[in-house]
């Protein structure tokens, strides 16, 4: 195909006899450019940050015993069968084959940590006073890989296993303990004993910070009186937004109850999708106006160009030419515009993570930027398409009259 | 001396109404025989809204006939879409008009280099060598890098014959082109046009309501309502 060289020149010889107006739309396209990829940049750093902060204590799936359930003895058919019925106790117990279970999950590829735990109740006793808590007892090397415990540490060394715990800040407050002091722990049953403090740990989040106490994995099977068994098995997968899919899967492989965060976090997901939608909202109106204002700048330049148009027809130009110079006009300034547009942002961007109220930082993905740029470019030819058609289907003997 | 057998240009019982089909339509041309041969240098003379401009139009192919034939180098045109007009225009003619039509944003040299840049992008050294040559050939080697908004009308409409001529038309039109200069400038810009006529052999056909000049012409055309009233040939240019 023969260059384009000619419509190049001539497109950008008129953007440079039109400053003005050039000028005008590129800061328009900048100024949308700027508003589209900052708001962009801000919402998916905000969400990103309140995501990871939920999610850095918690697991992304958890693997529960199903509930009991009363079994009823089948009846004759044709019979009707009246049943007042009592929803059984949930006693606490363990997950059949677990160890099984837990060799499958280490196989798949989607799963990044699969961890056992045992967890229940029990009452932590130091002079008169007298907490609840929720025992865990952990593999610290599965575990770990979870929920990174070594960065929540405010005290103390992370160790569990040998009669040392870890607990929360507000727990250690309550009872008023440091690391190195001596806790008892009962569980209800004849079973009790002395844990050292090995470490305090503060998650952020109020309910485990006061009730959390760390073991080893034995010493909270032996305590809760589940010998070898665990209660929960949590897991990380590589795609925090596939959790729900994939613990429907890994549901149907145990047949065990399987929750996603996006499950037990549900409200905090629809907030999420709300803010997502209204913030593309946005971004869809500033694009369309942006739109608008380069068709109609682009408009009168067609009508002020109308003679040069006649001559270029006279003197050789095709319609496909004109047409091209115009709609590369539509590009340049999109391209420009877009181009100041991304400085604008980051420098938007920088100001909010330099003088903001500093509580998340806010990355800009280079990908938003490339495609905040074609995106620009490519509203800019559309909304060119309009006024270049105009200018392509003038007849060429009405523009040369035209004075 | 031209051919009287082989023209540049012939039309044949040409017809050009507007508005066609609808109440205000009106004819214009009513039915043209016209030829001219490859050297000529005419005059289209007569009154102001005779059909001068839509006859020179339709010759320089940017207008369409209602009917009638009209033949370029010997090529019937009225089959022809868009693409195949503009091409033939392209080598065929130079138009200069009345206004000196130039494109603001360029040199006065781009501008005499933008036929051949339009037909074939990028110009080469001949290109350039060429234009210059052209703008030397007009009075105006030291305008070359000039924007027309920095030159009179005379220089302005100078470049436009310049620029009518890079691409070696075989015939060259001219609406008015000294309609908008004094007196002087008007009969220099007619000296180009003579001259160019005389060293390239392109045939001329402008039109003028300048008597002084069109006396000057081998052959004067007169165009009366829409129709040909009588040809002033100059001896071997019309049998
Ligand atoms: N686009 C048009 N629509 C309708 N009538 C036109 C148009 N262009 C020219 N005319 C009419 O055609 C006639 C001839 O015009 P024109 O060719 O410009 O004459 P000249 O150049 O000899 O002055 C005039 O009466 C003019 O009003
Ligand atoms: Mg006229």
């Amino acid at each position: 195909m023969r260059s384009l060289w000619i419509e190049w020149t001539l497109a950008a010889g008129f953007l440079r006899e039109g400053r003005t107006q050039s000028l005008m739309i590129t800061v328009g396209v900048a100024v949308g450019v700027a508003v589209i990829v900052f708001i962009s940049a801000l919402i998916q750093g905000l969400q990103a940050n309140i995501i990871e902060r939920t999610l850095g204590t918690q697991a992304h799936i958890r693997l529960l015993s199903p509930d009991e359930t009363n079994v009823l003895l089948p009846v004759p058919s044709g019979t009707v069968h009246l049943v007042q019925e009592d929803q059984r106790a949930q006693r606490l117990r363990s997950i059949n084959n677990w160890q099984q279970i837990i060799a499958t999950l280490d196989q798949q590829p989607l799963l990044t940590a699969v961890s056992p735990v045992v967890s229940g109740p029990a009452f932590v006793r130091r002079g008169e006073a007298l907490e609840s808590v929720a025992l865990v007892g952990i593999d610290p090397d599965r575990y770990l890989r979870i929920i990174p415990l070594a960065r929540y540490l405010v005290s103390g060394q992370l160790r569990v296993g040998a009669g040392d715990a870890l607990v929360g800040t507000i727990l250690a407050a309550d009872l008023g303990v440091r690391a190195g002091s001596k806790l008892r722990l009962d569980t209800g049953q004849q079973n009790s004993t002395v844990v050292n403090i090995a470490g305090i740990f503060e998650l952020g989040v109020r309910e485990l910070d006061a009730r959390y106490v760390y073991l080893d994995l034995k010493q909270a099977q032996s305590l809760l009186e589940l010998p070898g068994g665990v209660t929960v098995i949590d897991l990380t997968v590589t795609d925090i937004f596939a959790a729900d899919t994939l613990a429907a899967q890994i549901e149907r492989l145990t047949s065990l109850n399987a929750e996603s965060w996006i499950e037990t976090n549900a409200q905090l997901m629809n907030a999420l999708t709300a803010q997502s939608l209204s913030t593309n909202m946005i971004m869809v109106f500033v694009a369309i106006s942006v739109a608008f204002g380069i068709a109609s700048v682009l408009s009168v330049s067609v009508v002020q160009r109308t003679r040069e148009i006649g001559i270029l027809r006279a003197t050789g130009a095709t319609r496909q030419q004109i047409l091209r110079v115009f709609l590369i006009q539509g590009a340049l300034v999109s391209l420009l515009g877009s181009n100041a547009g991304i400085a604008i942002s980051y420098g938007l961007v920088w100001a909010f993570n330099t003088f903001g109220p500093g509580l998340f930082y806010i990355p800009v993905p280079p990908i938003l930027v490339l495609l905040a740029i074609l995106l620009a470019t490519g509203t800019g030819v559309l909304a060119a398409a309009v006024p270049s058609r105009r200018a392509a289907g003038l007849d060429p003997v009405v523009a040369i009259r035209y004075v | 001396m031209s051919d009287p057998a082989n023209p540049v240009l012939r039309l044949e019982a040409l017809r050009k109404s507007y508005n066609p089909g609808l109440p205000n339509e009106i004819e214009v041309l009513h039915g043209i025989n016209l030829s001219i041969g490859r050297t000529d240098f005419a005059a289209l003379i007569g009154p102001s809204g005779s059909g001068k401009s839509t006859l020179l139009n339709l010759i320089g192919l940017l207008d369409t006939p209602s009917s009638g034939e009209l033949y370029l180098l010997g090529q019937a045109t009225s089959g022809m879409d868009d693409a195949g007009r503009t091409a033939l225009r392209g080598h065929a003619i130079g138009f200069v008009f009345q206004f000196h039509h130039l494109i603001q944003a360029f040199t006065a040299l781009d501008n005499v280099l933008m036929p051949l840049m339009l037909a074939h992008g990028k110009p080469d050294k001949a290109a350039l060598q060429r234009a210059r040559e052209l703008l030397a050939g007009v009075g105006l080697e030291k305008f070359a890098a000039s924007k027309p908004n920095q030159l009179s009308g005379g220089q302005q409409q100078r470049v436009a014959i310049a620029r009518a001529l890079i691409t070696e038309p075989a015939l060259l039109l001219a609406d008015e082109p000294t309609g908008n200069l004094d007196t002087q400038t008007a009969s220099e810009v007619f000296e180009l046009f003579r001259h160019f006529n005389r060293e390239r052999g392109c045939a001329v056909l402008l039109v003028t309501h300048d008597p002084r000049l069109s006396a000057t012409c081998d052959r004067t055309i007169n165009l009366v309502d829409g129709q040909i009233t009588d040809y002033a040939a100059a001896p071997g240019s019309f049998n």
